[in-house]
């Protein structure tokens, strides 16, 4: 099995820390308007740091400290085998099309809720071998919407890898918003105790969106996160009348293929656009189980054969025919996409004393 | 900071109207429906402005074709990029301050808000009769500074793009939320990616289903502006930066984001 290992070593992880605590503004919800950040050299000693609530703590160095929570998670997370992160610079491209699938038919459901126990929230099962944990679960209206800082969403970040009783997992998969920014930041930081196998990239073929995927991929390289590959979404349209392909997406500047072999990637698949697809994330039916006729089917089937790619199979497999194959694989994945964060309400802050 | 309040009522001064494109959901056109109310205006004799928020991935410079200009100063701020002769289209993107076009932005909330504060405030925008700000997917750091920074000017209202699949009208209705918490009027709803013509058979395909964003509009209360199919000769145009209006006006895709841009400049004035 073709498994990336992310370098840990103990200098290269402290280096990443403090890069990570002094140029990405690390500063407290509440802090004065030019907070040096906690973890910098002029913490709690700045002109700014008058008449804050934390210059003490901050002079006493305890911000410079890593969080504890990073070893907590490693701890935590110690029992599950494989950690994947899928990831895309450009929205709408199809990240979550396979976990809305999910959270969707658990909507409709209504039934599930998150249970805290001893050991922290329990995911949600919807198999046997497959769970999700997602902040959608926690909002109690489809309206639902809070508008949320970074800190704040950070903060949330840390208490879905800490305090979730994640079991014993054979892959743990994190569904990402688009973009490079603070939840990206997070996840990676919080998992820098654990080894994490690498990032899956999403992309569709046209330029506008390798645009901000090349930009993906650079943050993947500065944080040192292993690429498992790429999969190009929405590649070309067959008509459901006619059977003939065409592209709706062009690939004006050569598509996924072109990039892969410009930055020396391995790309794993091209999906075809097929109505059917977006018709069952929308009911929440499994797409291969509904359709195993369409095109879209057949490559899936090539992604998940390929040899880089066994995590595909279960990434796929487990999303789309959950369990077909008799995989006794269990897999969770936590749903991040930023508006399910958004809108975990305002008053379960209280309850949860975010 | 008082001085700034009032250097940023100085860049905005001339500017008649202020609108916001949002969505909750990614990729679901946010740009490609600004660039291409944009044009729609210009067409209509329009001064345009276009501010690009997305810092993680600014897409209207390629949209506009005006690559990767250098961006000067003037002594009220940065001068924007105009994409026109007559200067009816100026854009002003964080695309256009990176020194390497693949560079990631990896900032927290605090920078970027930083930055946000800055593009609102430092552009020379001059006379604009309309001016839009395309902004990232969400409701988050990016949104609240580009409101907190519009508000000391104006802000008219916002134009919530959507497609039609339930999973897009979903996070929609978030961002719906997120207006009414924060007060900002909704301008209309805008369905992309409504239908597509198979060029070989011309049977229309409703890939990403049909009719949510007219829904979305009739269970929450706005107005539905109107549905702009899946063209590929708009995802064409977009990608190699061509004005859509000039290159295929005869076109269904064209006459019905025309509507739109119509409508929403009637609902602007009338205000």
């Amino acid at each position: 099995m073709a498994v990336l290992h992310l370098g840990v070593g103990a200098s290269r992880r402290r280096r990443r820390r403090s890069k990570a605590q002094t140029n990405m503004s690390d500063t407290p919800d509440n802090a004065p308007k030019h907070c040096p950040g906690t973890a910098s050299e002029q913490a709690g000693k700045a002109a700014s740091c008058q008449g804050c609530p934390n210059q003490k703590l901050c002079a006493s160095g305890a911000g410079k400290k890593p969080d504890p929570a990073i070893g907590e998670i490693g701890e935590k997370l110690s029992s599950v085998k494989h950690k994947i992160l899928v990831l895309s610079g450009k929205g709408g491209v199809g990240k979550s099309t396979f976990s809305a699938q999910l959270a969707r038919a658990l909507a409709s459901d209504g039934t599930k809720e998150v249970h805290q126990s001893g050991n922290g929230w329990s995911p949600v099962y919807v198999e046997d071998n497959l769970a999700i944990m997602s902040i959608g679960f926690l909002l109690s209206s489809p309206d639902d919407a809070v508008i949320w800082r970074g800190p704040k969403k950070n903060g949330m970040i840390k208490q879905f890898l800490r305090d979730v009783d994640w079991g014993e997992l054979d892959y743990l998969i994190v569904d990402t918003p688009p973009g490079t920014s603070d939840e990206h930041l997070s996840i990676v930081q919080y998992l820098s105790s654990t080894h994490v196998d690498g990032a899956v990239i999403i992309t569709t073929p046209q330029e506008v969106s390798l645009q901000d995927v090349r930009k993906e991929i650079r943050f993947c390289q500065k944080v040192k996160l292993p690429i498992i590959g790429v999969v190009e979404n929405m590649s070309s349209f067959v008509c459901p009348k006619c059977k003939n392909t065409s592209q709706i997406f062009p690939p004006t500047s050569g598509g996924a293929e072109k990039m892969c072999a410009d930055l020396n990637l391995p790309l794993l698949g091209k999906l075809p656009l097929d109505p059917r697809i977006a018709q069952s994330c929308d009911e929440g039916r499994p797409f291969l189980r509904e359709v195993p006729d369409s095109p879209a089917a057949e490559v899936y089937h090539t992604i998940v054969q390929s040899k880089a790619m066994p995590i595909f199979y279960l990434f796929f497999c487990g999303l789309c025919c959950s369990g077909v194959g008799g995989t006794a694989v269990k897999c969770v994945f936590i749903l991040m996409t930023t508006i399910l964060l958004h809108s975990f309400m305002e008053g379960k802050k209280k309850k949860y004393s975010l | 900071m008082q001085a700034g309040a009032e250097d940023n009522y100085g860049n905005l001064a001339l500017v008649k109207h202020v609108v916001l494109v949002l969505s909750g959901k990614g990729g679901v056109g946010k740009s490609t429906i600004t660039t291409e109310l944009a044009l729609a205006f210009k067409h209509a004799g329009k001064k345009v402005g276009i501010l690009d928020v997305d810092l993680c991935g600014p897409s209207i410079p390629r949209m506009l074709c005006v690559g990767r200009p250098d961006v000067h100063q003037c002594d009220s701020g940065w001068v924007p990029v105009y994409t026109d002769a007559q200067k009816s289209l100026a854009l002003m993107s964080i695309g256009f301050l990176m020194e390497d076009p693949d560079e990631a932005v990896i900032w927290r909330g605090p920078k970027k808000t930083a930055m946000i504060a800055q593009l609102v405030s430092d552009v020379a925008w001059g006379e604009l009769d309309v001016l839009l700000v395309d902004t990232p997917p969400g409701t988050s750091d990016e949104h609240l500074a580009v409101l907190e920074n519009l508000r000391k000017h104006r802000v008219d209202g916002a134009v919530l793009v959507t497609t039609p699949q339930a999973v897009s009208t979903g996070d929609v209705r978030r961002e719906i939320t997120f207006c009414k918490k924060t007060g900002v009027r909704i301008l209309g709803i805008v369905e992309n990616m409504s239908g597509f013509v198979c060029p070989h058979c011309t049977e229309c395909t409703n890939i990403f289903s049909k009719g949510g964003g007219e829904e979305l509009a009739k269970l929450t209360g706005s107005v539905f502006l109107g549905s702009v199919p899946l063209d590929p000769l708009l995802s064409a145009s977009v990608e190699e930066g061509r004005d859509f209006a000039e290159s295929f006006p005869n076109s269904a895709t064209f006459s019905s984001i025309s509507s739109i841009s119509q409508v929403l400049l009637k609902s602007l004035e009338n205000d």
